[in-house]
């Protein structure tokens, strides 16, 4: 962990991944997305940032389909999201289909819903045992693996009541990385941390981003981090994407009044620098 | 005549079709009307005198005295786990029987309890009484200390403290409770008529001995039930939401 | 108290189809129940609209009224049901009415969340069920349920009504025929109230048990 890289311009970034075209969602009369358009290339990691309400996570959810959107596309590698193209109708497909593209799309929690009559073991195999038909003793070795990576392989046989809400999400990662997904979601992951525990979570997700070279879109509220991990940053406002560019570029230099003003509602003390993540990771705690 | 009656498929080998004649039904509309105002009296009785037991039994519980508050235990429990219509038996057949012919308290009870209603409402409201207690139980759980602490700073009895502060607070919370309880004794009703009560379903079973038209009868003894449940459910919960103290 | 010993035998028969009867309920109840609860919270609009008006028509009028209905209607429109098969169908359709109500209920209590992640995972609706939900609201539906036993074991003494030789039946055949009626409903109170208390305590040991693996 080293050198020192200036985010988006250390590794080539492959095809296009995710793409989310015109997308529109309404929760009744509510327009929540007001026609969305991102393309997010492979290995790319953006970061989705804006005020509550924007339409972020409700954004984030429709790519995995945990919520259904009206209007548009959601193609992830190639594969329509929730529906199939009927003459140029979005015609709802079937369960079988719609869960094997959210097999490849793997989500990690503001709340960590990690399953809590699993231990955290059983928790990271369980997805790659049930959908992806692994055999057990193979799972589990991926997933001790995995679990070390993220600085809890002693922490295999507990129970998620028995973890910190950072350790708890740690291990929510490791199980959406054992499901070797095409793309990371993240939604809000510290917001519901301790403060003293968002570092360690942070560090993981920028080892994923860095070393790993993981597809992930971040809907986050920690500027430092986008500012420092990110590609790109997307900046959402009342259900439509106003701002987006590289990451340096628009935090430090927004373009619009409202990302404008929405930066300015966040401080630079107290957030957690680079090197104190690293710190964490490797103390392995 | 036979045409009017149900074909029972024995007589012919053929399964006939039932034809649903409810003339047989409204013609005696007055048997439903009236099992069903009984059945409604039965259960507001047993309930007013089931919260009377329930209440005492609640409060001897709680009062720390391990005598009573066993006691309540072996009744709350001997009656919770015994079918109801066992316990009517008992009441109706039972305890005429348990003194001799002629004596004192044969006829004691049977003053007590002349009629197969008044014997069905007595048991109901012991039935009643043990899920009450229960209720009751919980609704003086209920009541937050600092009342009580208010209370006893003021000098107040244990009665008092009984009468004045739990029992008014405690009944905003068992209300949904009572609602519930009220209409699960109405139900109950439903067996009265094995020993004789002139209720709801003993109207809809006079139609099946009677005319042979047990579909129509209980049907119809279902929709009144039915309707009737539904309707007091709403009234209460209409009620409910009037009495507005917010513990 | 003799008497009823030397009758002891008539009421074991009793006692049998009483058994006999709460076996197949509790099976036929809980295993019915469960699909109409699901089917309550996760079926099409008019699976749940139909679901909903059974569960609550069923709830909503005494046992006694299905008990005779199902006793009667079949047989008048050709479906040849046995007594027993009758008075079976009638608690089923009671006690399953219920159990969707308790399975709605420990199934709505567990966190939207674990849906969530079940979901993101790739699970089909069968393994979230099987595997996600169902381990954590067991749990919670076990307490009701087991009321639920207790209640369908009493229910079972309704099978006088329609002169099936249940155990109260033949308490009460057995306590005229000997003009002695409260021996042998003091044996029936020890009978009910044994039988009741086994199930009880059953239901409490078997909800330990069940929760070993989320509460450490």
């Amino acid at each position: 962990m080293a050198d020192t890289k200036v985010a988006g311009t250390h590794h080539q970034l492959g095809s296009t991944m995710v793409q989310i075209q015109n997308v529109h969602k309404y929760y009744g009369s509510l327009h929540v997305l007001r026609g969305v358009d991102l393309d997010v290339r492979s290995g790319e990691v953006v970061c989705v940032i804006g005020p509550s309400g924007s339409g972020k996570t409700t954004l984030l959810r429709c790519i995995n389909f945990l919520e259904t959107y009206q209007e548009g596309r959601i193609l992830v590698d190639g594969d329509l999201v929730g529906y199939r193209d009927r003459n140029g109708k979005l015609v709802p497909a079937r369960e079988s289909e719609i869960a094997r593209v959210r097999a490849e799309t793997a989500m990690v929690f503001q709340q960590f819903n990690l399953f809590p009559h699993m231990t955290a073991l059983r928790n990271v195999t369980f997805g790659p045992t049930k959908v992806r038909g692994v055999s057990k003793a193979i799972a589990e070795k991926r997933g001790l693996e995995l679990l070390d990576r993220v600085g809890l392989s002693d922490k295999a046989k507990s129970y998620p009541n028995q973890l910190s809400g950072g350790q708890q999400q740690r291990v929510a990662i490791a199980r959406a990385l054992a499901m070797e997904p095409k793309v990371m979601l993240f939604d809000e992951v510290t917001s519901a941390l301790d403060p003293e525990l968002v570092g360690e979570v942070l560090a993981v997700m920028r080892d994923l981003a860095e070393r790993e070279r993981v597809t992930m879109i971040v809907v986050t509220h920690e500027m430092q981090f986008a500012r420092e991990v990110a590609d790109r940053v997307v900046f959402m406002d009342d259900g439509v994407i106003v701002e987006e560019g590289p990451a340096a570029n628009l935090i430090s230099n927004p373009q619009s009044d409202r990302l404008r003003s929405f930066l300015s509602r966040f401080a630079d003390s107290g957030h957690l620098t680079r090197s104190q993540g690293a710190d964490q990771l490797s103390a392995k705690s | 005549m036979l045409s009017e009656h149900m074909q029972l498929p024995l007589l012919i080998g053929l399964r006939l079709p039932y034809q649903l004649r409810w003339n047989y039904v409204l013609d005696h509309k007055d048997w439903f009307i009236d099992g069903l105002i009984l059945a409604l009296w039965i259960s507001v009785i047993a309930l007013l005198i089931g919260c009377v037991i329930g209440l005492i039994c609640a409060f001897a519980r709680s009062s720390g005295n391990r005598v009573l508050a066993t006691a309540v235990t072996i009744y709350v429990e001997l009656i919770r786990n015994i079918p109801l219509l066992l316990i009517v038996f008992i009441f109706y057949f039972g305890l005429p029987q348990a003194f001799e012919r002629g004596s004192q308290g044969r006829e004691f009870v049977l003053t007590l309890l002349p009629t197969p209603e008044r014997t069905f409402t007595v048991a109901l409201a012991i039935y009643a009484g043990a899920y009450l207690t229960e209720i009751f139980g919980s609704g003086i759980l209920s009541v937050n200390r600092r009342y009580l602490d208010a209370g006893r700073s003021l000098g107040m009895s244990r009665f008092q403290l009984a009468r004045y502060i739990t029992a008014p607070i405690m009944f905003r919370t068992v209300l949904p409770s009572l609602s519930n309880t009220f209409i699960s004794l109405f139900k109950d009703t439903g067996v009265a008529f094995f020993i004789g009560s002139r209720d709801l379903s003993f109207a809809a079973n006079k139609v099946n001995t009677d005319f042979f038209r047990p579909i129509e009868g209980w049907a119809a003894a279902g929709l009144l039930y039915f309707t009737t449940a539904w309707v007091i459910a709403l009234t209460l919960r209409f009620a409910e939401s009037r009495i507005r103290w917010n513990v | 108290m003799d008497v009823v010993w030397e009758n002891r035998a008539l009421l074991w028969i009793g006692l049998k189809y009483t058994f006999k009867l709460f076996a197949v309920v509790v099976v036929l109840g809980t295993v019915l129940g469960t699909l109409f609860g699901i089917g309550l919270l996760y079926g099409n609009k008019v699976i749940r609209a139909v679901l909903r008006a059974y569960v609550d028509v069923l709830r909503g009028i005494p046992l006694i009224v299905t008990i005779f209905l199902v006793f009667y209607g079949p047989v008048a429109y050709g479906v040849d049901l046995s007594p027993f098969q009758s008075i079976v169908m009638a608690l089923s359709v009671f006690s399953a009415a219920h159990m969707a109500e308790i399975v709605r209920g420990g199934i709505s209590s567990i966190p939207a969340g674990q849906m969530d992640a079940a979901k993101s995972l790739g699970l089909t609706f069968r393994q979230r069920i099987l595997g996600v939900i169902m381990p954590q609201a067991a749990p919670i539906m076990m307490g009701p349920w087991t009321n639920l036993a207790v209640d369908i074991f009493k229910s079972t003494s309704l099978a006088i009504l329609v002169s099936q030789a249940d155990f109260l039946f033949s308490v009460q055949k057995r306590a005229t025929a000997k003009g002695h009626y409260m021996e042998f409903y003091i044996a029936a109170i020890i009978v009910y109230f044994t039988c009741c208390f086994v199930i009880s305590r059953a239901g409490a040991w078997a909800t330990r048990r069940m929760r070993v693996g989320i509460a450490s």
